[in-house]
């Protein structure tokens, strides 16, 4: 079995609950901090712990908070980014429903570090009813003293807030995350300035994903050397990987970094191995903006070495055969998966998610699911792919936020390991047509049910 | 449609307002116009017309404009009237892997309309959305705030029975 810090109170029935959550040990780790603890040396053991940001881009959050301007008499912010809409992904929407004193801990420890005197939990609207448990949970906190004032007699004040979105997902991409806190329109801002100096209303703030918030209690219970421990190399800690697609056990998983890509996929203390003891064909590690690795290149390096699942490891080899680690949204192909069609949902969710301030990724995403579907309909050529590697080659740098590159990789990916099969999908249509070009709906078993 | 006039918050809700705004630092009151937004189509019908985003630009002391260019900019706010009952199908990838063309097509098929239309009587709006967090339970749907997860053909004409007589039709609650 792996460590667990994250999940390892999952199994306790009500730990939703503040009374279930303090009889386990919850706020202790706050209390221990607010008390005897200074903001400077609590940033202090986060940088220590080596923890990197789980919202995706895995930047060290101990250095994050570090530039963290500090003018006097300007407030503070801290923004916990649950947008949670990186198709694959879903594990913070677990953690928040089970449980969710263990992020408004993180909060105001967080907080507290930082000198927040005001912290939101920014939340995608459709994930109203967790809205619903947070907001419980912090209202249990207020009512027990440990949101408000004088928190355990430190003399910290704080206040926290969920707020929630309205189906969008650039908004979790930060800056535009802080422009629809401030009841805009979703548009990423330009950067510099960034928001550690200018965020929310123009002052300085914090913009943590929940897995990295959460993730502070127990750094700053075990101290930030005992948690570099534990992990491989640069990629520390535990991770929340949500599995899905053609797996016997989908679901989210508590990992130590490091674990082997083939164990974590064939275990049957995680996904439990391929739908119907099928062949794997595919996988896309870490959400949907990360490049698709065929089997081969996703269970070893292309240097032959088994692949973990670390930031380094699955980052080796560059984009030529390797991919990301992201946001940990593991999405599993089995041998029946056309990757065109796949990678069509992925082209349609960009083009329907692009918030259009620039032409190259506005025009690209709708470009590029334009051919997909010219090609998944029988009517491609050979030109449409070559048109389409240019056109995800000419997104990548010249756009103001990422989500144009998210848009390229997955697309650029698909067509450097899977070629053949866009050929064959242009050349052949009539054998396209006979296979109903889509995974075969007798194996997704809904039929049957 | 409701008209002008009957745009008013009940009492409860106004309490609500104000409470929202209270959320944000002095002067930063507009922060709460989502959540509004969100209120004022669970409270008037299911969609934002005009006269109930003018009547949101006031309670905020807004111009319109700002309020319709929020509007329009989530995919959550509806700009048009919707069925009493709104029936959200996730059709990215890992819900497309599972069998989510199935239950979209089912539902075509049985409800009798294609994805983005409202059936004739009013209940029922079908739509395709983008990823919902449920990937790991694929396929699924939303309808109301509630999700249904691990969908089979047969879950989902259990569950319109009881749509034909329940309304969900904001994601609100
Ligand atoms: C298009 C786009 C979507 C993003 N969506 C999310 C998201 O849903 N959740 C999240 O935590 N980070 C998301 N990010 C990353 C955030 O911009 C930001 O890096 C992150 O919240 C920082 O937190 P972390 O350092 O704790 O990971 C997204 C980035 C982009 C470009
Ligand atoms: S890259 Fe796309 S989503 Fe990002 S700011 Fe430009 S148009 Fe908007
Ligand atoms: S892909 Fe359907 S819920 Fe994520």
């Amino acid at each position: 079995m792996g460590k667990k810090l994250l999940l390892k109170n999952d199994h306790i029935p009500g730990i939703n609950t503040l009374e279930v959550y303090r009889a386990n040990g919850g706020y202790s780790v706050l209390e221990k901090a607010l008390k005897t603890m200074s903001p400077d040396a609590i940033v202090e053991e986060v940088k220590k712990s080596g923890l990197r940001g789980r919202g995706g881009a895995g930047f060290p959050t101990g250095l994050k908070w570090s530039f963290l301007a500090r003018p006097e008499g300007v407030p503070r912010y801290v923004v916990c980014n649950a947008d949670e809409s990186e198709p694959g992904t879903f594990k913070d929407r677990y953690l928040m429903e089970r449980i969710p004193h263990l992020l408004v801990e993180g909060m105001i420890a967080s907080s507290f570090a930082l000198g927040a005197r005001t912290s939101y939990i920014y939340i995608r609207g459709e994930y109203f009813y967790i809205a619903r448990i947070l907001e419980q949970a912090i209202d249990e906190a207020y009512k027990a003293g440990l949101l408000g004032k004088n928190i355990f007699g430190s003399g910290f004040d704080h206040d926290l807030y969920v707020h929630v979105g309205a189906g969008a997902y650039i908004c979790g991409e930060e800056t535009a995350l802080l422009e629809s806190l401030e009841g805009k329109r979703g548009n990423p801002r330009i950067k510099p300035p960034f928001p550690a100096v200018a965020g929310l209303y123009g002052c300085p703030t914090v913009v943590n994903n929940v897995e990295t918030i959460a993730a502070v209690i127990p750094i700053l219970e075990m101290g930030g050397e005992e948690y570099a421990k534990i992990g491989i190399g640069k990629s520390t800690g535990t991770k929340l990987i949500s599995a899905s697609g053609h797996i016997n056990k989908p679901g989210v998983y508590e990992i130590e970094l490091g674990l082997p890509v083939e164990e974590f996929i064939y275990s049957q203390e995680y996904c439990g191995g391929i739908k119907g003891g099928r062949k794997l064909k595919a996988v896309v590690a870490g959400g949907s903006s990360v490049p698709v690795l065929p089997a081969d290149l996703i269970l070893k390096t292309a240097g032959g070495e088994p692949r973990l699942m670390s930031y380094e490891s699955l980052g080796e080899g560059g984009f030529a055969t390797g991919t990301m680690l992201g946001s940990g949204g593991f999405i599993v192909m089995d041998e029946d998966t056309s990757i065109v069609k796949n990678l069509y949902t992925f082209a349609r969710f960009y083009h329907h998610e692009s918030c259009g301030q620039c032409s190259p990724c506005r025009e690209g995403t709708g470009w590029m699911e334009r051919i997909l579907h010219k090609i998944l309909d029988g009517h491609g050529t050979l030109k449409d792919i070559d048109l389409l590697w240019d056109i995800q080659s000419k997104i990548e740098g010249k756009t103001i936020c990422p989500l144009g590159e998210a848009a390229a990789w997955p697309v650029a990916a698909a067509i450097r390991h899977f070629r053949s099969e866009f050929e064959e999908y242009v050349t052949h249509p009539e054998r396209i047509r006979d296979i109903k070009h889509y995974y075969r709906l007798n194996a997704s078993g809904v039929t049957a049910g | 449609m409701t008209s002008t006039e009957d745009i008013t918050f009940n009492p409860e809700s106004l309490e609500k307002v104000k409470e929202l705004m209270k959320r944000y630092p002095e002067g930063r009151h507009k922060s709460a116009i989502i959540p509004i937004l969100h209120m004022a189509q669970a409270e008037f019908g299911g969609w934002l017309s005009v006269p109930t985003m003018d009547y949101v630009a006031r309670l905020l002391n807004i111009q319109p404009i700002e309020v319709y260019e929020v509007a329009s900019f989530y995919s959550m706010f509806n700009l048009q009237p919707v069925g009493k009952c709104l029936i959200e199908v996730c059709r990215t990838s890992s819900c497309w892997l599972c069998g989510a063309e199935d239950i979209i097509d089912h539902l075509e098929k049985t409800l009798g309309i294609s994805v983005g239309e409202t059936t004739p009587d009013g209940r029922f709006t079908l739509k395709a959305v983008e990823c919902l967090g449920s990937c790991g339970t694929a396929p699924m749907m939303q309808v109301g705030a509630d999700f249904h997860e691990n969908l089979t053909i047969k879950k989902v004409d259990e569950l319109l029975e009881k749509f034909r007589v329940e309304d969900k039709q904001s994601r609100y609650c």
